[in-house]
């Protein structure tokens, strides 16, 4: 599958598909990817988050990208993924039709996305990366997490 | 030899002895004529000042030495104690403190002089007819030597004019003799320096480094007896001896090493060609400059450890103390963890599982132990949040004028760690309350016949699995009929309404935010002002406040805390298809109630039970549980009932799973502070159930 890993300068990123739309993550911001598992909703909290899991005795908060991307919900099936991404000390699981593979790019590869689309996921964007003819929207994971923790310091 | 490892002991250490200087500077104020205090004040005062001494910190230093001068003039009865003095060394204290907290958020300890309090220290002094040496010595140097450290300098002068020549030369290898060798040749001075320590040096080897810096400056260090790498372990007596070489003269070595603190004797032995049998024809004098390899390839082998000194800011972590004991209990525990597990492997083997039942009753006693070992660890005296509290409770009662005493008891009772580090602010809160508002003046007091020393008693007593806090004053008390008062020009609720209200009820306002922030005057004897906060933190710990007051005779403020945060016992329940975990210890009972026993009172639910009107709060509702059991589909209503202060609340569940014993899990930062939510826990199954924080739900 993975025919891009190459080349000096490339930065990789786990390559996942939400409603047959491709994203990456900077693959050292990826901590793990789990199967689908048990969530425990929380109470009084923004509707795509979904709850927390239980990750090896730590309890992480889950969210849903399609619910966050204003996506229609889809079942859980057996491709269904969690990929616990990890900024700093938080981790935060992000719940994804399926994960693809592991492609690198290089950084300069990557188009900048302000001028192509215009819709919700436009602010969690860092660029566009093409790989083969196939474009993967590459996420901000920083600011995925960042703007959650500030929610709740109520900034 | 990097600094930073001894700054926690330095920090650790430095509390400990400031907190004994505070206990001692509060017993000589009550009696300034004890020598003993004295004697103990100066120890420390001197203890800190070489501790700070050693670490660099010449600030802090200058400090305790100008302290320890007018401590001297004290206990040599040059000077008497009087309230004054005593009052400017609490001063000193607060600005050791400063500097100690200083050091410990950034590694150094800040530019503060605390001029003010150095001037005032010179002028009791100057007062007292003594001239103060510190003004003089610390105008062109920071260091000083207490005449007995003197006495033994000049003995150790005179010994050195004496013995000087004769000390024996240590031992030279053969290559350090070449290195020596070169060294005559570039011309260069050897020098053979022994340092001595005070005997009472702390951190010895942060002095020797101190010692190895001033070394390094001035000269390449070629050999050291003990090694380096001994000094730093602290694995020498006292003294050590080094060969240099060096450009500079004796005289700079003498001087430069003389001026560090606790240096006691400095012998500086110049080596010459002859001392080591090395004839004139074997030195090759060259022109010019040695080429320096051989000396330096030298130092890398001695002085490298020692010369990395990291300068970045150092943060020191939060560390308890643990009685060993309780460690080895732990070691014990885990060794038996394995035996279980050992166990467990050979009964797996040998398929034997009739035998499971007993070790798993056996794991779980060991765990239950292992919990309460660990929970042990944990566990501080509150004496470590009172111990402030004498000094409080006098300067709040010089400001004001009052006699107050401050009686403490049961210091040892022990609390987590956690609630310890959170119960200081609201036990302050309380405690100027009552110094400042409840006891009275003590004119008052006389007119009152009450004994002209106000009294605050600060109790901690373990009561079950709580830990109980009493903070009592035999002051004027609450007055019930002003807070009546008060409640209704407010305007928060009808006069009818207020007239019924119990004291409890009445006393319970003035925890509540809008009623004390909105007026601070102080008409209500001033309890009010932040008492919120007050409750806000110790609800936050899981824990409660009560009042109890007698107008005229004094109030009591009772705080219950849970001994520990970590574990608890919970009752599991299910609303529609979720599990939920109520703490056990709030809950007071559990009932099924009929549904022609819930009321609506004032547009609210409430339960009948036992002729009590109890307001009852839906948990589906309150969680937002989509898929609950409508009440048309149950035969009754199972209500857990939930105590909250001495109010009742009443939450519906749908079905009781059982009481389990669960592990408090946070909900991380992403989370944290959802309403209703304490915490987490993890279940068997190893599914995530929350935790339903009564108190937020409760009414």
């Amino acid at each position: 599958m993975a025919k891009q890993v190459s080349v000096r300068d490339n930065k990789q990123y786990v390559v996942f598909q939400i409603a047959d739309q491709e994203f990456g993550v900077d693959i050292h911001k990826v901590s793990i990817i789990e199967k689908y598992m048990n969530i425990t909703r929380v109470p009084s909290t923004p509707d795509y988050i979904r709850g927390v899991v239980n990750l090896r005795g730590e309890i992480i908060p889950v969210m849903d990208l399609r619910t966050k991307f204003g996506l229609p919900l889809r079942e859980a099936d057996d491709d269904t993924r969690i990929i616990m991404l990890k900024l700093n000390d938080i981790t935060l699981g992000v719940i994804v039709d399926s994960v693809a593979e592991v492609v690198g790019f290089a950084e300069e590869e990557m188009e900048s996305v302000t001028s192509i689309t215009n819709d919700r996921t436009l602010d969690y964007v860092v660029g566009i990366g093409k790989v083969d003819n196939r474009l993967i929207t590459v996420l901000n994971i920083e600011k995925l997490i960042t703007e959650l923790t500030e929610r709740e310091q109520g900034v | 030899m990097d600094m930073n490892q001894y700054l926690d002991i330095f920090v650790e250490e430095s509390r400990e002895h400031l907190q004994s200087l505070n206990s001692s500077l509060l017993e000589l104020e009550k009696d300034p004529s004890d020598k003993g205090v004295l004697n103990e004040i100066f120890r420390v005062a001197h203890t800190l000042k070489g501790m700070s001494g050693t670490m660099g910190f010449n600030r802090m230093q200058r400090l305790t030495h100008h302290m320890e001068d007018v401590l001297d003039a004290l206990r040599n009865d040059r000077i008497s104690a009087d309230s004054d003095i005593v009052d400017i060394l609490f001063k000193c204290l607060d600005a050791l403190e400063n500097y100690v907290n200083t050091i410990v958020s950034t590694g150094d300890e800040g530019n503060n002089e605390y001029k003010e309090i150095v001037d005032a220290l010179a002028d009791i002094l100057k007062k007292g007819g003594i001239p103060s040496k510190a003004a003089k010595t610390s105008a062109k140097k920071t260091r000083e030597k207490p005449a007995k450290e003197k006495e033994s300098e000049k003995v150790a002068e005179k010994a050195e004019e004496t013995a000087g020549s004769e000390r024996e030369l240590v031992e030279f290898n053969e290559y350090d003799l070449n290195i020596i060798k070169k060294a005559f040749e570039a011309e260069m001075n050897v020098f053979q320096i022994h340092v001595e320590f005070d005997k009472g040096c702390l951190l010895k080897s942060a002095r020797a480094f101190i010692v190895f810096q001033v070394l390094e400056k001035n000269s390449d260090i070629i050999k050291s007896v003990p090694s380096v790498q001994d000094i730093e372990d602290e694995k020498f007596d006292f003294e050590f001896t080094v060969v240099v070489i060096t450009s500079n003269d004796k005289e700079l070595f003498e001087k430069e090493i003389d001026s560090v603190a606790e240096v006691v004797g400095v012998h500086v032995t110049p080596i010459t060609p002859e001392m080591l049998g090395i004839s004139d024809e074997e030195l090759q004098v060259k022109d010019g400059k040695m080429d320096g390899q051989a000396v330096s390839d030298a130092e890398d082998g001695s002085a490298q450890a020692m010369q990395d000194q990291s300068k970045k800011a150092h943060r020191t972590g939060k560390t308890v103390r643990v009685d060993i004991d309780r460690l080895d209990v732990l070691m014990n525990l885990v060794s038996e963890l394995i035996i279980i597990k050992n166990g467990l492997e050979n009964q797996i083997n040998a398929k034997d599982y009739s035998a499971w039942t007993e070790s798993i009753e056996y794991l779980e006693r060991v765990t239950t132990n292992l919990h309460d070992a660990v929970m042990k660890v944990r566990m501080v005296p509150v004496e470590a949040v009172f111990n402030r509290f004498p000094r409080m409770i006098r300067d709040i009662s010089r400001e004001l004028g009052k006699d107050i005493e401050l009686k403490m008891s049961g210091v040892d009772t022990e609390l987590d760690r956690t609630v310890i580090d959170e119960i200081g602010d609201p036990l302050i809160h309380i405690l100027r309350n009552s110094a400042d508002h409840g006891i009275e003046t003590r004119e008052e007091r006389i007119k009152l016949n009450k004994p002209h020393i106000g009294s605050i008693y600060l109790r901690a007593y373990q009561d079950g699995n709580n830990v109980v806090i009493e903070v009592e004053d035999d002051g004027r008390g609450i007055d019930i009929g002003k807070i009546r008062n008060k409640i209704i020009e407010k305007g928060l609720e009808s006069p009818d309404i207020v007239n019924t209200l119990s004291e409890k009820e009445v006393i319970d306002y003035l925890f509540r935010p809008n009623f004390s922030t909105a007026d601070k005057i102080t008409d209500l004897s001033g309890r009010g002002v932040g008492l919120d906060v007050v409750k806000t933190k110790i609800e936050a710990l899981g824990g409660t406040v009560e009042v109890e007051s007698r107008f005229g005779s004094g109030s009591k403020f009772i705080i219950r805390l849970p001994l520990t945060l970590a574990i608890i016992q919970a009752l599991l329940v299910r609303i529609g298809s979720e599990k939920y975990a109520l703490p056990l210890s709030s809950i007071r009972e559990i009932d099924n109630i009929k549904f022609e026993d819930v009321k609506m009172v004032r547009n609210r639910e409430v339960i009948i039970l036992r002729d009590m009107v109890i307001p009852l709060v839906r948990l589906n509702e309150a969680l937002d549980v989509k898929d609950a059991i409508p009440d048309e589909k149950k035969k009754h209503l199972t209500v857990v009932i939930v105590k909250k202060g001495d109010k009742l609340t009443a939450f519906s569940v749908d079905s009781l799973i059982g009481q389990q014993e669960i592990v408090i899990k946070s909900l991380g930062r992403i989370m944290q502070g959802v309403k209703y939510i304490a915490g987490a826990t993890i279940l068997g199954d190893g599914n995530v159930a929350l935790i339903v924080d009564n108190n937020s739900l409760a009414l």
